[in-house]
């Protein structure tokens, strides 16, 4: 019978590094806002989500440095690894660009992850099962607060479709990433202990499709998927969100307060 | 047990005279005293840093409180993922309890997740006499992506209110407006 010690120690870590790479980056990126937003209200929003994303950065990273068991803690996986190490998914770390591009992007991460959560609800491991039975309420409100912007701004002025359907055109070759299986999907999927990224591309769609055709936006084809963040391959906009997230930690190792 | 758990306070310099509550009813000389229990109400009677009208108790976040030898051990719930109240109440229970005479430990407990549904009827009242709307039972769903919930003013109860934005001054908040008294409130929001 498959279960949570079906699998190795490597692969479930590998897998929990992935999620808390996706959570803390996109947070991170996000964070980026306070103090720019276009609004107050948006400017309590972001970085209000931001918060959400990295507290369940912090869990997965928790739950995955008891489970790789090499004495690292959430600080260490955050802080001090180095741009290769780190597996989240390119879409993450792309530059924040204008808010439309923002908005899309937290709409198309948060309909990935809502049925992924929502399916890890009967995970066979009970850690997940208690950080998923938060988040997936909290995704519920990423939806609808992106979802919301990405209509408004869709079904806006010229200006505000102009920038949302550019929005759309630069991120459609980075969804495909997000329903990527691999050796390590696998391993977690046999397990029961996660679902196949690409079970949930279903989900995804009859999330977004909806609010594209109330926005009036087309689903764009990427003419190709861009890959290699699950390896550790990253674009040129890592190096410098990495030398931010780091600084500190790096300049005054341990520093608390 | 012993003591009524109430308890007169009275401020020389204001003259008022004051009964709640007593976080410290007199546990009763004469017989044992259930130390699990006197650990559990100095853990309960901490109150939330963001919104001091509600204990911990109150909120549902506090799951148990174990009494082994001197040590107390107190296991908490976050409220959400990231709430950053977490280690400022974690710090507060320890404070409770070593007041208490116990060595303490807080232990951090993420399964079963904590729903709004745990906010004792209680911690409901106090909440809206506090001025937040207190959450609609646990009804929030993406399926209603678009619909409204039904937020009743906490001030002049009317159902006339609006959204005005999803994400408040904390984490468990959101903003509204109440159409018919004008007044802004936080409700808490249904997680």
């Amino acid at each position: 019978m498959a279960g949570a010690d079906t699998i190795s120690r490597e692969e479930l870590a590998a897998f929990l590094l992935r999620l808390a790479d996706d959570h803390l980056i996109l947070g991170h990126r996000l964070s980026e806002w306070c103090g720019h937003a276009p609004m107050l209200e948006e400017d309590l929003a972001m970085p209000n989500m931001a918060l959400d994303l990295i507290g369940q950065a912090r869990v997965l990273y928790q739950y995955a440095g008891a489970v790789e068991g090499r004495g690292r803690d959430e600080d260490a996986l955050a802080y001090l690894r180095r741009e290769r190490e780190y597996t989240n998914c390119l879409m993450a770390e792309r530059e924040n660009g204008d808010f439309a591009h923002t908005m899309l992007r937290q709409l198309y991460f948060a309909a990935f992850m809502e049925p992924m959560w929502e399916t890890m609800l009967s995970s066979t491991d009970e850690t997940l099962r208690g950080i998923a039975g938060k988040a997936v309420k909290e995704v519920a409100y990423h939806i609808r607060h992106a979802g919301e912007w990405v209509v408004r701004l869709g079904d806006g002025t010229e200006e505000s479709t102009r920038r949302m359907k550019a929005a759309v055109e630069a991120l459609a070759p980075y969804v495909g990433e997000l329903f990527e299986s691999d050796d390590v999907t696998k391993a977690v999927a046999e397990a029961g202990i996660a679902p196949k990224p690409a079970s949930l591309r279903s989900r995804f769609d009859a999330i977004v499709g909806p609010i594209f055709a109330e926005a009036g936006l087309e689903w764009v084809e990427a003419p190709f998927t861009q890959t290699g963040g699950r390896r550790g391959l990253h674009g040129e906009a890592m190096g410098f969100l990495l030398a931010e997230l780091q600084f500190m930690q790096r300049s005054y190792p341990g520093a608390a307060w | 047990m012993g003591g009524t758990g109430t308890i007169t306070s009275f401020s020389p310099s204001t003259g008022v005279r004051r009964t709640g509550r007593d976080p410290w009813p007199d546990p009763g000389w004469c017989r044992p005293v259930d130390e699990g229990q006197r650990a559990y109400r100095a853990a309960a009677s901490v109150v939330d840093p963001e919104i001091p009208v509600v204990t911990i108790e109150d909120l549902g976040i506090l799951r148990s409180v174990e009494v082994d030898g001197d040590t107390a051990i107190a296991r908490l719930t976050p409220t959400y993922t990231g709430c950053p109240a977490v280690l400022a109440i974690e710090l507060a229970v320890e404070a409770a309890l070593r007041d208490a005479g116990f060595e303490p430990r807080v232990e951090r407990v993420v399964s079963p997740a904590w729903t709004t549904d745990w906010i004792t009827p209680e911690g409901r009242q106090k909440l809206r006499d506090y001025g937040i709307a207190p959450p609609a039972k646990a009804s929030n769903s993406i399926r209603a992506l678009f619909g409204e919930t039904e937020v009743a003013c906490p001030r002049c109860g009317s159902g006339e209110t609006a959204r005005i934005s999803e994400f408040g001054s904390t984490a468990c908040k959101a903003l509204y407006r109440c159409e018919a008294c004008h007044e802004p409130f936080d409700y808490f929001k249904c997680i």
